[in-house]
């Protein structure tokens, strides 16, 4: 089953969709991100037990979470312990056809929008209102910097 | 980590994921577009884009020559939503000339947590299914039109798609020129 490669084009679809008119707006697109995030992580975590606390919520996100939705885990996780995690994946799914190096660069983030999104999401139904933003340097890799907001 | 991964089927949160990135993108046109028969053409016109590239994965995977009649297409179309959607359209109601079939479904991946409230019962909500198939026949030289005639989620048995052939494209004319 390919249902990845239809993931894939959609969003593709996606990103040229709701950045047709407005170049820099990418805040469409972050909400289809959020709504889908939103929704879909109560269905993916309907078997789990609680998580212990927000490292292990964050862990379930690097590890299953990513698994699942992109094919492999995060690479890296780091945290200052006070609400900013950094996230990086070193061949991120979205990228990985588009460029190795900085060729396209100027592109990138409409690709990791629709992620960011995603994982705000998730995160909100899980209790966790945070800002999600990401940051490449180099293609394929990509860092996702979650701050968690504390009020 | 000690949690066994196994517990999220990847196939199913696959799927899942794709029906609800899906849903959001339908909810925002509707915002976007007052008029429900600019989100129909939007949705085919997705569709059709999608359709355009799927074709070449498809092409690649299946090792699929050039189809001789109506019915071999028919047979690839309905490989092609096995493979990408895992789900099988029944092939039927052919017509004397066989030019033109139905695809049933029974389910439809699409519209797993859907239900339509009385005020859009004219979207077409699947269209992009219709999209993805003529533009996938598009690129192998066949012009279709392609349109529901039953829809789960207008309360039918099941989701039917029509498609009609409407000739054979010429070799000669590059894409985008005719």
């Amino acid at each position: 089953m390919l249902v990845e490669t239809v993931f894939e084009l959609l969003h593709s679809e996606l990103v040229a969709y709701t950045t047709e008119n407005k170049e820099n707006d990418l805040s469409t697109l972050e909400y289809l991100g959020y709504s889908t995030g939103y929704r879909l992580i109560e269905r993916l975590t309907r078997e789990y037990p609680r998580f212990k606390d927000e490292l292990d919520t964050m862990k379930f996100i690097c590890t299953d979470f990513w698994t699942s939705i992109y094919k492999k885990q995060i690479d890296n996780l780091r945290t200052n312990h006070q609400g900013i995690y950094v996230l990086q994946d070193n061949s991120f799914r979205f990228l990985n056809n588009l460029s190795n190096g900085s060729q396209y660069l100027e592109y990138a983030p409409k690709f990791v929008a629709f992620t960011c999104g995603l994982v705000r999401g998730s995160l909100a139904n899980l209790g966790i209102n945070s800002t999600v933003t990401a940051e490449v340097h180099s293609m394929p890799t990509c860092k996702f910097h979650i701050q968690v907001n504390r009020t | 980590m000690a949690r066994q991964s196994s517990r999220l089927e990847s196939k199913k949160v696959n799927s899942e994921l794709l029906t609800l990135t899906y849903g959001a993108l339908v909810s925002q046109m509707l915002r976007d577009f007052e008029n429900l028969e600019e989100v129909n053409k939007q949705l085919e016109r997705i569709g059709y884009n999608m359709g355009v590239r799927l074709i070449e994965d498809f092409l690649s995977r299946t090792n699929s020559g050039r189809c001789l009649d109506m019915r071999e297409t028919a047979d690839k179309i309905q490989q092609a939503f096995k493979m990408y959607l895992n789900v099988q359209p029944t092939i039927s109601n052919w017509a004397a000339a066989t030019d033109e079939f139905s695809l049933i479904f029974d389910v439809n991946p699409l519209t797993e947590f859907v239900e339509l409230p009385a005020d859009v019962s004219n979207l077409r909500y699947c269209g992009i299914l219709c999209g993805c198939i003529r533009g996938a026949l598009e690129m192998v030289q066949l012009e279709v039109q392609c349109q529901f005639v039953q829809d789960q989620l207008k309360g039918d048995a099941s989701t039917e798609i029509r498609v009609k052939f409407i000739r054979r494209l010429q070799d000669a004319t590059p894409a985008g020129e005719d």
